[in-house]
């Protein structure tokens, strides 16, 4: 720090006060550098050093073979499905409950429901969509017997990819919903008056008000969505198991340390999941802020 | 009185609510009916008692693994809730008062546990922590202390958000300097003005955290691979039993409904939108 002597310096009491107000914020800082920085940098670093701690790419060039390709895909893939469809169905029915008509009473209860499943994923989650869709299901034998549906004849398994996006939408479509009623709350009456005013219709409302505002956070809930499945993990080791291999199951091999294990190219499988997941991040970050001019 | 002409409109909106609750309730009406067939022919709570008064593997006659495991869950949960605590309120409540600079920092702290899934994170803590020279895993306690903190940066988007919500809706500076004019330390004025002030808060906040916590797998199984977390444990009934799976998640999802249905009746119109990054 330089000081000249034409300035003299800043007297000492406002000079320590700021120092020590940035003090009350360094466990904190503490702590997220332990638990979050630090063992993210490790992945970092690692990432670009052999055994012998020398630099090198091999391990990122590692990524790019066709079976770890395939689990990035994959992984990618079903987010990406569940995040549409869950974003769809989900704005569909916070739409319902808020501004849709629907009698007031059925607002809270979705909204319960909603919280829970959203938080519901994991084990259970795999076992009830087995008992559900599995090869004697409760719902595959209704569709066999009932109606005559025979999903197993027709190369369903809930042991697929299929039948994992239909668990993964358990959770992402009530996430969904949970962040858009605010959203159909913001939306404000006298816009959909003043809209009938002026003559317009609610498909003239919809198409020149209500879309372009909720379009932020509906795209920024679906990165949202995706970055959810993409990060999870227990509900495919439950349900599909090695029939899937979605790329959270491959670190998971490489954690346990399996015949292929590779630590360069472990650090490098992390740290691609964190490039991407950080990249959608951002992007839900950028169309928050969009999306905050409106509302409120 | 005249019959209501449903609008299409509304009629749109009842075929969406429809079909959406059926997703949701449908496989776990189909769950709780199996839960009840464990005796041939007859509905019964067998899967019920079995969970609770045997063990998944058969071996031993202690106490079932299902209490053991659901308190060691419960206890790394509160502990999660401890350290929340401690480390957001008052940290939320100093940038609040002193540092408002400081608030970019902290909202990119709080979004960046979503890029890194709880695998993400367990993968980076065993090797940063498992080996020398801080070798944490090699005592339960340092192995129990990365499973708390990263609990705790887990939950700490929505704690963060929660605390911070909490202290704009309240006049943190008046009543800091009205507690200092009192003469009232910084511990006091975190403990007994701003804390009783954030009840709703911490309240939501740490049910949240105690319903993720329980269920939790990834990280628990890998730091304890003997599977004493609730979530190993519920997998390994899942790998031996057949009608007890389904009995746990009726009770899992009984546990998570609790804590939300709670957290509804003490934050009634505050901000809850809510999701774990941990999954």
């Amino acid at each position: 720090m330089q000081v000249t002597l034409d300035h003299p310096p800043a007297p000492a009491l406002p000079i320590r006060r700021v120092s020590l107000a940035w003090v009350g914020v360094l466990p904190f800082l503490l702590f997220a550098f332990i638990f979050l920085l630090f063992p993210s940098l490790t992945i970092l670093t690692n990432s670009f050093r052999d055994r012998q701690g020398a630099f090198t790419l091999d391990n990122l060039s590692g990524i790019f073979t066709p079976s770890i390709l395939q689990s990035y895909g994959v992984s990618i893939q079903i987010s990406l499905v569940t995040a549409i469809l869950g974003a769809g169905l989900g704005a569909l029915l916070a739409w319902a409950i808020t501004i849709g008509g629907l009698p007031r009473a059925i607002r809270g209860w979705v909204i319960t429901f909603c919280s829970v499943a959203a938080n519901f994923g994991g084990i259970p989650l795999a076992f009830a969509f087995i008992t559900l869709l599995g090869r004697t299901g409760a719902l595959t034998k209704f569709l066999r017997d009932g109606i005559g549906i025979d999903l197993y004849n027709n190369g369903f398994s809930i042991y697929t990819v299929a039948g994992l996006t239909l668990a993964y939408l358990y959770f992402q479509f009530p996430l969904m919903v949970l962040i858009m009623v605010p959203a159909f709350d913001g939306l404000r009456r006298e816009w959909r008056e003043a809209a009938a005013n002026l003559g317009g219709s609610t498909l003239d409302f919809w198409r020149h008000v209500g879309i372009p505002i909720l379009l932020p956070s509906f795209l920024g809930s679906t990165v949202l969505l995706f970055g959810n499945a993409f990060g999870a993990f227990a509900t495919a080791e439950a349900l599909t198991g090695s029939k899937v291999d979605v790329i959270t199951r491959v670190i998971s091999r490489q954690i346990r340390g399996d015949v292929l294990y590779n630590p360069g190219l472990s650090y490098a499988l992390a740290l691609g999941m964190i490039v991407i997941l950080a990249i959608s991040i951002t992007l839900y970050v950028w169309l928050q802020r969009r999306t905050a001019r409106w509302l409120r | 009185m005249a019959v209501k002409k449903l609008n299409p409109t509304t009629l749109f909106a009842w075929v969406i609510l429809i079909l959406c609750a059926a997703y949701l309730i449908v496989p776990l009406l189909t769950q709780f009916d199996y839960s009840l067939r464990m005796r041939r022919d007859v509905l019964s709570f067998d899967a019920y008692t079995s969970v609770l008064s045997t063990n998944p593997d058969d071996n031993g006659q202690g106490i079932p693994r299902f209490y053991t495991s659901l308190l060691f869950s419960t206890l790394m949960a509160f502990f999660t809730i401890l350290v929340s605590i401690l480390i957001i309120v008052p940290t939320a409540y100093w940038v609040n008062y002193r540092v408002p600079k400081f608030k970019p920092v902290m909202d990119f702290f709080t979004v960046l546990p979503f890029a890194i899934p709880g695998i993400v994170l367990t993968f980076g803590y065993l090797r940063t922590y498992s080996a020398q020279p801080f070798a944490l895993t090699n005592t339960e306690v340092g192995t129990a202390v990365i499973l708390i903190g990263g609990y705790t940066i887990g939950v700490m988007p929505y704690t963060y958000r929660a605390v911070d919500t909490g202290l704009r809706a309240i006049d943190v500076r008046t009543l800091t300097e009205a507690a200092r004019s009192l003469g009232a330390g910084w511990g006091d004025i975190i403990l007994r003005v701003i804390l009783p002030n954030l009840r709703v808060a911490v309240l939501s906040a740490s049910l949240l955290t105690f319903a993720i916590a329980i269920g939790e797998y990834t990280l628990a199984n890998f730091l304890f691979p003997d599977e004493r977390a609730f979530g190993s444990y519920m997998a390994a009934v899942g790998r031996n039993r057949i009608f007890e799976p389904a009995a746990l998640t009726i009770i899992s999802y009984a546990l998570v409904w609790v804590c939300v249905l709670v957290i509804q009746r003490v934050a009634r119109g505050t901000d809850q939108t809510q999701a774990a990054s941990i999954r």
